[in-house]
C-alpha cells in the first residue's frame, strides 16, 4: 500500500514535470536552431542532432535596418509600464479595499457591495467593449501612443483585481486588530500602516502577482493604443512573424518574455514555502 | 478621577444595544458588567473605549467630555474575548507596541515589558511568535499589553470565555491577584462577563445589563442575595434560578399538587401570579420528598444537573456528585424553602431570604 503510494506519487510528479518542463526545453533548443535544423526533420540534442547557433537570439537585439526586430526597448517599456501600473494599482486598490472593508458607504441604493461589484465589472466586460472608449479618451487627452497613456489604461484594468483580492483579504483580518491598534495609541492611518498592512502582506503579494501577470501579458490594449512611438513586448513579438515563420527567434522571444513571470513565481513560491501565506491571521 | 456616564443610548438597528445607561465609576475600583450574550456588554465597553459613538448621552472622565477625545488619546486598555494580538509581531514586540507608540525610551520599554511578562507568567517567551502560543498564553500576552500601558481605564471583555475550563480557573485566580495587587490604585477596572460565578469571585461592584438596560447595580453579594427582579435572578445564577408559579394561602406554598409550608418571609404574600424562585443548589434529593420526572441529566465536571418536570413545572437541580439517571426516571426531591425568593407577577422582587424587601 505504502509502496504503491510512493510509486504513484513519484510517477505523477515525473509525468507532470515532463509536461511542464518539456515545452521550455523544446523552446530553448529550438531557439538555437537554424532553418535547416527546424525544417529538415526532428532534431533534439545540440551538437549531436544539429549545430547550435545564436541567430535566433541575435534577431531580437539587431536593429530593424539590419533585419532584426530589436525588442530591447519594448522589453523595458513593458517592464516599466507593468511595474508602474501594478504598483499604483496595488496602492490605490489596497486603500480602496480597506475603506470598502471597514467603512459603510451609502449613496442612495449604492452600498459597499455595489461599489465592489463596480470595480469587478470592469473585468467582466470583454476588452473590445472598452477599446473604443479608451481610444477616444486617450486621444482626447493626447496620451495615445505614450507610456503614460498605457499606464493609465493598465491601472483601470489592474486596480479591480487588487480591490477584489484585498477586500476579501481585509474582511478576513479581524476588525478587533484595528481597534486594538487604536486603543494602543495609533490614529487610523497608523493603525492601517503599522498593523493592518503588515498583516496583509500575503494578500498584497497575491494581488501584486496577478497585476503583474495580467499587465505583462496584455496584447490587446498595447496593440490598439500604440502606433510607432511606443511599443510593448507582446506587440513587438508579433512583428517577428513574416512569410517564413522564424521558429528560432519566436522561441527565443517566448523565453525572454516568460522570464519575468518565472522570476515572480519563484519569489512567491519562496514566500509560500516559508509558510508566511497561511496562518498569519487566525 | 471618576468615569461618569449619563443616559448612554445606542441603537444602530431596530434594537437598543444601550438603553439609557448611566453609571459612576470611581478610580481604584473593580466593576463587573454581568449580562447574557448580546446584552450590550461589548457595546458598553467599546463606547467607553471610544470605538463606538453613542447616539445620545454623555461620558465624562476626570471632568472632561470623553466623547470629544478620540480613541487613541483616551489612555484606555482593552482585552477582547477573542485573543487579539498583532500576528506580525513577536511576544515582546506585541507588548512593547503601545509604549513604542508613545515614543518612550527603549531601555524603559524593555524594563516595563519584562515586568509585564513576569506578572502574566510568560517570562522566556518574549521571542516567540504569537501563532506558536496556546489560547491561554495569547490571552496573557494581550493582558500584558494592556497592563504595560498603565492605562487609567482597563476594559476586559469576557477575557476568559474562549478558554478551556482549567485555564479559565487558573487565569481567573491570577486576575484576582493582579487586580488586588496595587494595580488598581488609580485604575478603573471594568470586567464584563456572562458567568455569575466569575462575578462573585471577582467580588467587585456589579452592573447587571440586559437588552442594553441596567437592571441592577450593587456589590456582588447584594446582587446574589437580593436580585431586584426575576431577570436579574436568572442572569446572576448559573444554572438560572428556578421559577415556579405558585400560590400562597394558609401559610402553604402550593403548586402542582404539592404543599410546602411557607417560611416566614413569604407567608404574607397572598397575591395572584406570584412566582417562587429557588436556586438549583437549594433543591435536594430526598427519599421522602416530592416525585418529579427526569427530563435530562447532564454531568458537568463533578456535578450533575437534573432537569426535572412535574405537570407544567420544570426545574433544574444541581447535585454535587456524579449520578446516573435515565430519562423518565422518577426522583424524589425536597426544597430548602427557607431560601426561596418570591417575585411579583411583573417580575419585581417581592421577598428574599436575605431580607431584601421583606414582607
Amino acid at each position: 500500500m505504502n509502496k504503491l503510494y510512493i510509486f504513484l506519487k513519484y510517477f505523477f510528479i515525473v509525468v507532470w514535470t515532463v509536461f511542464v518542463v518539456a515545452p521550455f526545453l523544446w523552446a530553448l533548443t529550438t531557439s538555437f536552431k537554424d532553418f535547416q535544423s527546424v525544417n529538415g526533420g526532428v532534431t533534439y540534442i545540440p551538437w549531436v542532432d544539429f549545430e547550435p547557433n545564436l541567430e535566433g537570439w541575435k534577431v531580437l537585439i539587431k536593429s530593424p535596418a539590419k533585419g532584426g526586430v530589436d525588442i530591447i526597448e519594448p522589453y523595458f517599456n513593458s517592464l516599466f509600464v507593468t511595474c508602474t501600473a501594478s504598483l499604483i494599482s496595488i496602492i490605490l486598490g489596497t486603500l480602496s479595499a480597506y475603506a470598502l472593508s471597514r467603512y459603510t458607504f451609502k449613496a442612495g441604493f449604492v452600498k459597499n457591495n455595489d461599489i465592489t461589484f463596480f470595480f469587478i465589472s470592469q473585468r467582466i466586460m470583454p476588452p473590445i467593449v472598452l477599446s473604443i472608449p479608451f481610444f477616444l479618451f486617450l486621444s482626447s487627452i493626447n496620451l495615445l501612443d505614450s507610456l503614460t497613456g498605457l499606464i493609465v489604461v493598465y491601472i483601470v484594468l489592474l486596480m479591480p483585481i487588487a480591490v477584489w483580492i484585498m477586500v476579501d483579504f481585509f474582511n478576513k483580518v479581524p476588525r478587533e486588530i484595528d481597534e486594538t491598534a487604536l486603543i494602543d495609541g495609533c490614529n487610523p492611518y497608523q493603525a492601517f500602516l503599522k498593523v493592518v498592512l503588515p498583516n496583509s502582506i500575503p494578500g498584497l503579494i497575491v494581488a501584486g502577482m496577478f497585476c503583474i501577470i495580467f499587465g505583462w501579458i496584455d496584447f490587446f490594449f498595447a496593440f490598439i493604443l500604440t502606433f510607432t512611438e511606443v511599443q510593448l513586448l507582446p506587440v513587438k513579438i508579433v512583428a517577428l512573424n513574416s512569410s517564413v515563420t522564424p521558429w528560432w527567434s519566436l522561441s527565443a522571444s517566448a523565453l525572454v518574455s516568460v522570464a519575468p513571470l518565472i522570476i515572480v513565481a519563484f519569489i512567491v513560491e519562496r514566500y509560500l514555502s516559508k509558510g508566511n501565506l497561511s496562518g498569519a491571521i487566525k | 478621577m471618576d468615569l461618569v456616564a449619563n443616559n448612554l443610548s445606542y441603537k444602530p438597528d431596530d434594537q437598543y444595544h444601550l438603553n439609557e445607561v448611566s453609571f459612576n465609576f470611581k478610580e481604584g475600583n473593580l466593576y463587573t458588567i454581568l449580562g447574557r450574550t448580546l446584552s450590550g456588554k461589548t457595546t458598553l465597553l467599546k463606547t467607553i473605549a471610544g470605538l463606538l459613538t453613542p447616539d445620545s448621552g454623555e461620558i465624562e472622565f476626570d471632568g472632561k467630555n470623553f466623547l470629544k477625545i478620540p480613541v487613541w488619546e483616551r489612555n484606555v486598555a482593552m482585552v477582547y474575548q477573542q485573543f487579539i494580538n498583532y500576528p506580525h509581531l513577536n511576544v515582546f514586540e506585541n507588548i512593547a507596541f503601545p509604549l513604542k507608540q508613545r515614543k518612550i525610551d527603549q531601555s524603559i520599554i524593555n524594563e516595563k515589558v519584562m515586568d509585564a511578562l513576569k506578572s502574566v507568567g510568560l517570562l522566556g517567551y518574549e521571542n516567540r511568535k504569537i501563532q506558536e502560543l496556546s489560547g491561554g498564553q495569547q490571552q496573557r500576552v494581550s493582558l500584558a499589553r494592556s497592563l504595560v500601558k498603565n492605562a487609567k481605564i482597563l476594559l476586559l471583555d469576557e477575557p476568559l470565555v474562549n478558554l478551556d475550563y482549567k485555564l479559565r480557573e487558573q487565569l481567573r485566580d491570577e486576575f484576582k491577584n493582579l487586580f488586588s495587587k496595587g494595580l488598581a490604585d488609580e485604575t478603573i477596572l471594568i470586567y464584563s462577563t456572562t458567568d455569575p460565578r466569575e462575578t462573585m469571585e471577582l467580588n467587585g461592584e456589579v452592573i447587571v445589563l440586559d437588552e442594553g438596560k441596567v437592571l441592577q447595580v450593587g456589590p456582588a453579594k447584594e446582587i446574589f442575595e437580593n436580585p431586584n427582579s426575576l431577570k436579574v435572578a436568572e442572569i446572576s445564577n448559573d444554572p438560572p434560578m428556578n421559577i415556579i408559579e405558585a400560590k400562597i394561602s394558609d401559610n402553604q406554598i402550593r403548586f402542582e399538587g404539592i404543599d410546602v409550608e411557607a417560611p416566614q418571609h413569604l407567608s404574607k404574600l397572598t397575591e395572584d401570579g406570584l412566582k417562587i424562585g429557588l436556586r438549583s443548589s437549594d433543591i435536594q434529593l430526598n427519599e421522602n420528598g416530592h416525585e418529579f420526572e427526569v427530563e435530562l441529566a447532564e454531568i458537568s465536571g463533578s456535578e450533575t444537573l437534573l432537569h426535572l418536570k412535574r405537570g407544567d413545572t420544570k426545574i433544574i437541580v444541581s447535585i454535587e456528585e456524579v449520578l446516573n439517571f435515565k430519562i423518565h426516571d422518577k426522583v424524589k426531591i425536597n426544597f430548602k424553602i427557607d431560601r426561596a425568593y418570591a417575585f411579583h407577577a411583573d417580575g419585581k422582587l417581592a421577598s428574599s431570604p436575605f431580607g431584601g424587601l421583606n414582607g
